[in-house]
């Protein structure tokens, strides 16, 4: 249990450490001057624009996947046997797929000679192929495509759970659908919304590979924010503090969806496991 | 038998989007890694022609070793690591500190990647490690332990723990206990911490990419930066091959347990 002593607990302790220092002339932390001014350089509007558009991205990645992924596992969750297998096995299949290689895939739907490209030169629809293979409509796609799995696979063990006769019940009470689904089903699939959603807004909101692979030059986020300030710009200090900007919005966003639902989402990546 | 809902034509329907969505790229990809298409004609035909090239490609062979060997490591180190810790925390009544470690074992699950992998970064630096195999096994145990812990210790707690009792009763002594009795009722969590483990480690780029320095290259570092150098058809191959294993994996599971979640 001391090891995430050193290698989490004291790791994170130094990006907040790192956060109030400047940065030397070559690269290195200075401590001569302890106090918040990275965090002030924060609030620069170019900053704040990037905070807002990984906030955005990160919420409509959430929603999209919502959309998407709810009558997936409702469809898991009522489907029998032979079915159910199949479709288990083709949201488990890209979920255990190699991060990078479903990024890579994404790229190369998108791409040039890809069949997307192909299609709507046929269509003769007016998307410009730049903004198609690189830029804010590529970043989404790959982000929703991506953690889609995230959301379905919590969602549909909650739903699993649920009593179907309790609708029938409902109904019969003179309860309409949507009454029925607004009172009976979703607060008792709530943990598992609410851990899909975090399991997909969380990493959403520090993603670094999709904008890069997918985003182009434009699309600059709090992921490659920090990354371009440690291994480009060499200003330490800076990135810690954006760092630590990212995970005080990442602990808004559980104490918002409420507590440990870590551990039901935990389950069910087990229950995932082939 | 539960009385299920009927699967009518508009819960498929709507569902629909989301499978499209989830399985074009990757069926896209596995039908490029059989095709040539020749510059000249603009035809295409069937081939085997990037396996082969992938066969040559020795830096992304080298990458994959390396890889297998990472994840071999950190899962290994990682389960024994997990199962420790599930037991003291499953078996040892209430300790001073019981809590606050079981918030600490959640924070690599909701933590983004970047921030555990920058944290490691100054860290390995401030101690003055060599970045290289040694700091990126390091990181994966780090990030791969929560998940073991969670998944032996909801096994811990799942069976009767009379047994235990009863062996103790019979004069097993504690060590038999835990050989004889615990162990192999707890060996399935572990086998499947340790393979969640090693995925965890063969999947991992943003960590792996913080913490590695030059000295190792990762099959997801080499996949990196060779789609930033362009579209790369070797890459079709490999994808395809990976993806064959993930496919085989998934399904030999279902065939074990049948397809049920928790």
């Amino acid at each position: 249990m001391s090891w995430f002593a050193v290698f989490l607990l004291i790791p994170l302790g130094f990006i907040l450490v790192y956060s109030l220092g400047r940065r030397g002339t070559y690269g290195g932390v200075l401590f001569d001057q302890v106090d918040i001014r990275n965090y002030i350089r924060a609030l620069d509007p170019i900053y704040i624009g990037i905070l807002w558009q990984s906030l955005k991205l990160a919420t409509l990645t959430t929603v999209s996947c919502l959309i998407l992924g709810f009558p997936i596992a409702w469809l898991l969750a009522i489907s029998k046997k032979p079915w159910r297998n199949w479709l288990v096995l083709a949201v488990v299949v890209p979920f255990w797929t190699n991060f990078i290689v479903r990024v890579y895939a994404i790229k190369l739907l998108l791409s040039e000679q890809g069949p997307l490209q192909a299609l709507i030169s046929v269509l003769g629809l007016p998307l410009l192929p730049e903004t198609l293979g690189s830029g804010f409509f590529a970043v989404m796609l790959g982000m929703i495509t991506n953690y889609l799995p995230f959301l379905v696979l919590p969602l549909w063990v909650s739903i699993e759970k649920f009593d179907f006769t309790q609708l029938e019940a409902a109904k019969d009470l003179g309860a309409t659908r949507v009454q029925s689904f607004f009172r009976v089903l979703l607060p008792q699939i709530r943990g598992g919304l609410v851990s899909g959603m975090i399991f997909v807004f969380t990493p959403a909101l520090g993603e670094f590979l999709i904008p890069d692979l997918l985003g182009g030059a434009r699309t600059m986020l709090l992921g490659n924010l920090i990354t371009e300030q440690f291994l480009k710009a060499r200003d330490w200090p800076f990135g810690a503090a954006i760092s630590i900007l990212l995970i005080a919005l990442v602990a808004v966003a559980l104490a918002l969806g409420g507590r440990a639902p870590a551990r039901a989402a935990g389950q069910s990546k087990e229950g995932a496991l082939p | 038998m539960k009385t299920l809902p009927r699967v009518s034509a508009s819960s498929v329907a709507a569902a629909l989007p989301g499978f499209v969505l989830l399985l074009v790229p990757l069926v896209l990809l596995v039908i490029r890694s059989f095709v040539v298409r020749s510059p000249l004609t603009g035809e295409s035909e069937w081939t085997l022609h990037w396996y082969f090239k992938l066969w040559e490609n020795g830096a992304l062979t080298a990458a994959l070793l390396s890889s297998l060997w990472i994840g071999l490591w950190s899962s290994l180190i990682s389960t024994v690591l997990g199962t420790l810790a599930a037991l003291s925390l499953a078996r040892s009544g209430g300790f001073p500190g019981k809590k606050l470690l079981d918030s600490i074992l959640q924070i690599p699950l909701v933590l983004p990647e970047i921030v555990m992998g920058i944290a490691l970064l100054i860290w390995f630096v401030f101690l003055s490690v060599t970045l290289g195999s040694l700091s990126v096994v390091l990181a994966h145990v780090t990030f791969s332990v929560s998940y073991v812990v969670l998944t032996v210790r909801a096994r811990l707690e799942g069976f009767d723990t009379s047994l235990e009792d009863a062996a103790r009763d019979l004069g097993a002594s504690s060590w038999q206990v835990f050989r004889r009795v615990t162990f192999p009722l707890i060996l399935p969590a572990m086998i499947s911490g340790a393979l969640m483990a090693f995925t965890l480690s063969f999947d991992d780029f943003l960590i792996t990419f913080f913490v590695s320095g030059v000295g190792v290259d990762t099959l997801p570092l080499r996949v990196y930066s060779m789609i930033r150098f362009g579209v790369s058809p070797e890459l079709n191959a490999l994808s395809t091959l990976l993806l064959g294993v993930t496919v085989l994996l998934a399904g030999l599971g279902f065939k074990k347990s049948g397809a049920t979640p928790g």
